[in-house]
């Protein structure tokens, strides 16, 4: 089992002529990822990678039927193209974009959630269910199948430390990016939830950082809902405050998400917090 | 990007809502000019930190005799670090009652946010929670009367000032819509025997939404170094440390960091050059590392889309061109991981393969320097 998506679940590619979404298309196939359509306005009839173009997500879904859109659309073209596969029946977007305008992002999980959208991003590299799909950018040959769920706001960092787990002989089953942005469509509690009620997750990971109250909030449900073992690693404990660091959502404002604040918080919920990256396996081993 | 408070009331004005009289002054002459035309005034520093006040930065005076000296005095100062350049002379408010007005995002709702309070004029962390009303409202439904009616009640407002806030709101809430903006803040909105007037204004427009917004002015807090990173497109903060780092994706650079001060040294910057980086953006971002002189480099990559062999063949080319001077410390690891060792083998560095190798060693590095 896995959450959100499976080995059956039929993708749309929105951006599939662009230079990134072809590319990622190439991946995703090789992973074993159902692509069933791409989208690019005014280019329909052609293929990508053998998948065939259409100009319209009305139309894609009219013809393949995809229930998942991963969208590769410059920013400022995002909020459209978003719209567009909630409006044409989308129940699961990835959205990898970075930089897409704030108010844009809210109208689009406004919508989004008005229709029941499972929204993840912007800002993301997506989510993979191991060895059956992936709808992202993550380099395949680290996504494993295992007990492990995994929940992250940042890219690099998650590779990092499933890297570091898969050395160690430890998959996942399902590996969610929530995206760096300040506002993003599944936050940790929602994705808590799944893994607590899918029977294949033993121990979640989630991978955290500065800024918000993304983790004091998930330190709350963790301690008066999670029955399985959650480990935590964050990122920007040397951070100073008021400087955006990368992620538009990793900042310190108001003396507020600081590092302290949240390992605090996820301690008293039961939570390890590992102080490396490299930690994570020997943390992991004894729980399985 | 934030604003300066005569910016943000140049808005306030374009938008309908009442501000002071006021003019904006350069020198201790202009100052007094102005306040020759407005009589008793005050005199406020354009920085974009708070706490302006308690700096110093913030005095009254009466005739322009007073506000020559004073305007001469804040032109002097530096607040929380940022040289005094711009003074806002305003009329003095007959102020009766300051209140607190903003909207926001609230982040984990997904929505913007209406904050309002009748305990205005502090600083907004010390307003009791219980005495802060918050009304997250849906951006689809927009701002309706039912609502402003609804926080005035909670607020305690009626009468008059609650007629004001009806006519207030909406103008904030559409200036915050069209303009992007990410914070409008009016603390204090003073009640005066002419009705309710934003005695003070901050306004922070969505960087990623500036685009949009060409006939907004541009204003940066960043350093030189930041500014050209801006312009390169790469996450660049300086942190003062003498160990550079550059890693790629945020999250990673940001643990990166964490761990050289875990083995007890100091980052010089944050830089994250970002996935699937090639030749050129790789030399650029090595360059600009070079720019805060610090005593070690550490470069750890996990490539994923971002390729080991192009970020090798980057630095083997910034190197070859005599720049790089001080030590390097390598973590390599990831897509054409063989090729990118092999580069850096053949000018003598032999890469690690994990983090904590790497963070160490530029540690020691920076430490026998």
């Amino acid at each position: 089992m896995s959450i959100y998506i499976n080995e059956d679940t039929r993708v749309l590619v929105q951006g599939i002529t662009g230079n990134q979404g072809s590319f990622h298309t190439a991946q995703m196939l090789e992973y074993g990822t159902k692509i069933v359509g791409g989208v690019s306005p005014g280019k329909a009839g052609q293929q990508v990678e053998g998948v065939p173009v259409f100009g319209t997500v009305f139309e894609a879904v009219e013809k393949v039927q995809p229930q998942a859109s991963i969208l590769f659309i410059p920013a400022p073209f995002a909020k459209d193209a978003a719209m567009e596969a909630i409006d044409a029946g989308i129940k699961v977007m990835v959205m990898i974009p970075e930089h897409i305008p704030l108010h844009d992002a809210i109208s689009i999980m406004s919508y989004a959630s008005l229709n029941d959208v499972v929204v993840v991003g912007p800002n993301t590299f997506g989510l993979v269910s191991s060895g059956s799909c992936k709808i992202g950018i993550m380099p395949n040959r680290y996504f494993i199948p295992g007990p492990v769920g995994v929940v992250s706001r940042s890219g690099t960092l998650c590779y990092e430390i499933v890297g570091n787990m898969t050395a160690s002989g430890i998959g996942t089953t399902t590996v969610v990016g929530l995206g760096g942005d300040r506002v993003v469509g599944l936050n940790f509690i929602d994705v808590l939830k799944e893994f607590e009620k899918d029977d294949d997750t033993e121990v979640v990971v989630m991978v955290g950082e500065i800024g918000g109250s993304a983790e004091e909030e998930a330190a709350r449900f963790i301690s008066d809902e999670m029955s399985k073992p959650v480990l935590a690693y964050l990122a920007g404990k040397s951070a100073p405050p008021g400087k955006r660091m990368g992620h538009a959502g990793a900042i310190i404002e108001r003396g507020r998400g600081t590092y302290e604040s949240k390992v605090e918080a996820l301690n008293a919920a039961g939570v390890k917090v590992a102080e490396l990256p490299s930690e994570m396996p020997d943390l992991i081993k004894p729980l399985l | 990007m934030k604003l300066y408070e005569y910016m943000g009331k140049e808005l306030f004005a374009e938008y309908g809502i009442p501000t002071p009289r006021g003019k904006v002054a350069s020198s201790a002459a202009e100052a007094a000019a102005a306040a020759e035309e407005l009589g008793e005034v005050v005199i406020k520093s354009q920085v974009l930190s708070g706490k302006r006040g308690k700096s110093g930065g913030i005095a009254f005076a009466t005739g322009s005799e007073e506000a020559e000296k004073e305007a001469g005095r804040i032109l002097e100062l530096e607040v929380q670090g940022m040289k005094v350049e711009k003074l806002l002379v305003e009329e003095k408010l007959a102020i009766e009652q300051e209140l607190y007005l903003a909207i926001t995002v609230d982040n984990g709702a997904r929505c913007p946010v209406i904050l309002a309070s009748l305990d205005g004029g502090m600083d907004v962390e010390e307003v009791p929670e219980e005495r802060m009303i918050r009304w997250p409202l849906d951006i689809s439904t927009g701002l309706q009367p039912y609502m402003i009616r609804e926080i005035c009640r909670l607020m305690g407002v009626s009468g008059e000032m609650s007629k004001q806030m009806l006519k207030l709101l909406p103008k904030l809430y559409r200036l915050f819509r069209e303009l992007d903006a990410e914070l409008v803040e009016i603390n204090p909105l003073a009640s005066t025997p002419d009705g309710l007037v934003a005695a003070d204004a901050k306004v922070t427009i969505d960087d990623d939404a500036l685009y949009r917004h060409p006939g907004l002015p541009r204003i940066s807090e960043k350093t030189a170094l930041e500014l050209k990173a801006e312009e390169l497109n790469l996450a660049y903060v300086e942190l003062g440390g003498d160990i550079a780092v550059m890693a790629n994706g945020a999250g990673i650079t940001m643990a990166t960091l964490d761990m050289v001060q875990n083995f007890g040294g100091t980052p010089a910057n944050f830089l994250d050059f970002g996935g699937g980086a090639g030749v050129e953006k790789t030399s650029q971002a090595l360059e600009l590392l070079l720019g805060t002189n610090p005593k070690a480099i550490l470069i750890n990559i996990f490539g994923g889309i971002t390729r080991c062999d192009v970020v090798a063949d980057a630095f083997v080319k910034v190197k070859e061109q005599g720049f790089i001077d001080v030590p390097v410390s390598f973590r390599l690891v990831g897509t054409n991981e063989t090729e990118g060792r092999a580069i850096l083998e053949r000018i003598g560095i032999s890469a690690y393969e994990t983090m904590s190798d790497a963070v160490k060693h530029a540690v020691e590095l920076a430490r026998e320097a």
